[in-house]
């Protein structure tokens, strides 16, 4: 028994004491947390644009004058579903792959590119979220809006987004959590994020159940603890009504 | 009153579903400035599509609305701009239900006329005061009851200082007991000389408050007079039948 904690001691040292090894991790974390993060807002961004044009297509195509703008509204929906359908249908990895040595082959700053891989990949399914918040808000909204002066895009901005966010609040922080672990294939476009930084460890003190069920560990912890916070979020969402 | 034409229709038609549902088969009227309109028929006749046309809600398929003298049908006219002067109250309120009853008044006069938070809000707790909910302000609509939902939706539209007020059923959605506080609202507003055009079930408002009742069935006006012409002596079977039925 005390043989086995003796072994356990001096493998921790080695894999997270000795030469500071734990600061792969922290410096993964953190790398992980900040693409998570900024991918998201550009999820949502993206998100929010693809959204409001799907929606404006399919609820006026049948009504809309025949013109200018329902041409340019037509495509820009058959560009959104041509996005769509390209990253929901190809693996994220091999998204990442392409923008990073594909489109961006001449620059190697890792975590910009995986920020922006990630984000662009989060954006068709934040977009699908939004899509069905703003076509869960009652009609009757856009027409009070409309009838007060409102533009359609005045419209969607102060009356309609507002609202649709709200509803779909626990779905994105949802799909937080989600990237969060996806992210964790960074490391095929040599980005240190946390995945990566427990292979490096491993890398170097040969040794793999220490390092890698640490990486375990910060995830589950990290997932655990945003699942909590969502399911608050939601039943405040729930009992507030405004 | 004078007999200036503030809204005229002609021959408006809208169809839906490809032209299947004839909604509007052809109807020319007239709004004159400082008049109370009151549509009545029975359901599915058109009476909200013919509202809903007015401030173009409802493209029409034939025919045009002049709005001061403006064709708003127009393609190359600036809807929005019209609709400004063209305030409208809803069955359901449609109150915005993430902003206060403040919010939701002064929302559109500061972002589309750019008044000031100051100016807007004391514009908006005048009006407020006059319909009876000067304490409600900091509410969000889901704390109002019906009534007051409806008193703060005809505020909101107020707040645009419109030339024209367009009301469909407003107290359909309503509790018997707060229909009297939404018709009172209304009667001060066309004692005070708004231009009215109110879709609406309440007979005994059409009488008191009306200038002239229109009586619509299958998307067309079959007659036109003033109340007491039509409640008292109604010409057609139809309206007839129709006032048996709701009277
Ligand atoms: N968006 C729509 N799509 C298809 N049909 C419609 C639409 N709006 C109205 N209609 C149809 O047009 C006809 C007229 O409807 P409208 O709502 O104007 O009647 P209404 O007189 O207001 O009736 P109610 O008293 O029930 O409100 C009805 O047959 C209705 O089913
Ligand atoms: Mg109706």
């Amino acid at each position: 028994m005390s043989d086995w904690l003796e072994k356990f001691k001096s493998d921790f040292i080695l894999n997270f004491i000795t030469k500071d090894r734990w600061k792969y991790l922290w410096r993964g974390l953190g790398n992980t947390l900040e693409i998570t993060l900024i991918a998201l807002l550009l999820g949502i961004a993206i998100g929010v644009v693809i959204a409001v044009i799907r929606s404006t297509y399919d609820k006026n195509r049948d009504s809309m004058r025949r013109g200018l703008g329902y041409c340019l509204l037509r495509l820009g929906d058959f560009i959104c579903r041509v996005y769509l359908t390209i990253i929901r249908g190809t693996p994220v990895i091999v998204q990442l792959m392409i923008i990073y040595y594909v489109v961006f082959a001449s620059s190697n700053n890792g975590v910009a590119i995986a920020m922006l891989a990630f984000g662009i990949n989060s954006g068709a399914y934040v977009a699908e979220i939004i899509r069905g918040g703003i076509m869960s808000i009652d009609p009757g909204q856009f027409e009070a809006g409309r009838s007060l002066g409102f533009s359609y895009v005045q419209t969607m901005r102060h009356i309609i987004i507002p609202q649709a966010f709200k509803v779909v609040l626990p779905s994105l922080a949802n799909e937080f959590i989600v990237l969060l672990k996806e992210t964790a294939v960074a490391g095929y476009v040599s980005v240190m994020d946390l995945t990566k930084g427990g292979d490096i460890i491993r890398g170097v003190t040969y040794s793999s159940f220490m390092p890698l069920i640490a990486v375990a560990l910060i995830y589950l912890v990290m997932v655990m603890f945003f699942t909590w916070l969502v399911g608050k979020l939601e039943r405040r969402l729930r009992s507030g009504d405004h | 009153m004078t007999t200036e034409a503030l809204i005229r229709v002609s021959g408006l038609k809208k169809h839906f579903g490809g032209g299947k549902i004839k909604a509007l088969d052809g109807v020319d009227a007239e709004i004159r400035r400082g008049e109370v309109v009151v549509v009545i028929g029975p359901s599915g006749s058109g009476k909200s599509t013919f509202l809903r046309c007015l401030n173009l809600l409802e493209l029409p398929t034939e025919g045009t609305v002049a709005f001061e003298g403006v064709d708003i049908t127009d393609r190359s006219v600036n809807i929005n701009l019209f609709r400004r002067k063209i305030g409208m109250v809803f069955q359901h309120f449609n109150l915005f239900p993430h902003k206060t009853v403040l919010e939701n008044i002064t929302l559109a006069p500061r972002k589309l006329k750019r008044l000031g938070a100051a100016e807007a809000e004391g514009k908006a707790m005048e009006l407020l005061a006059k319909v009876g909910l000067p304490d409600r302000a900091s509410a969000y609509p889901s704390q109002l009851s019906g009534g007051q939902k409806q008193r703060v939706a005809i505020v909101r539209a107020l707040c645009m200082e419109p030339d024209v007020m367009l009301f469909d059923e407003p107290t359909s959605a309503l509790d018997p007991e707060m229909v009297g506080e939404v018709l009172d609202v209304m009667k001060d507003l066309a004692r005070s000389g708004m231009t009215m055009v109110v879709v609406t079930h309440e007979m005994r408002f059409a009488r008191e408050v009306g200038d002239r009742v229109i009586f619509m069935d299958c998307g067309r006006i079959i007659e036109e007079n003033t109340p007491s012409e039509i409640f008292d002596n109604p010409q057609s079977d139809r309206l007839r039948q129709f006032l048996a039925k709701v009277l």
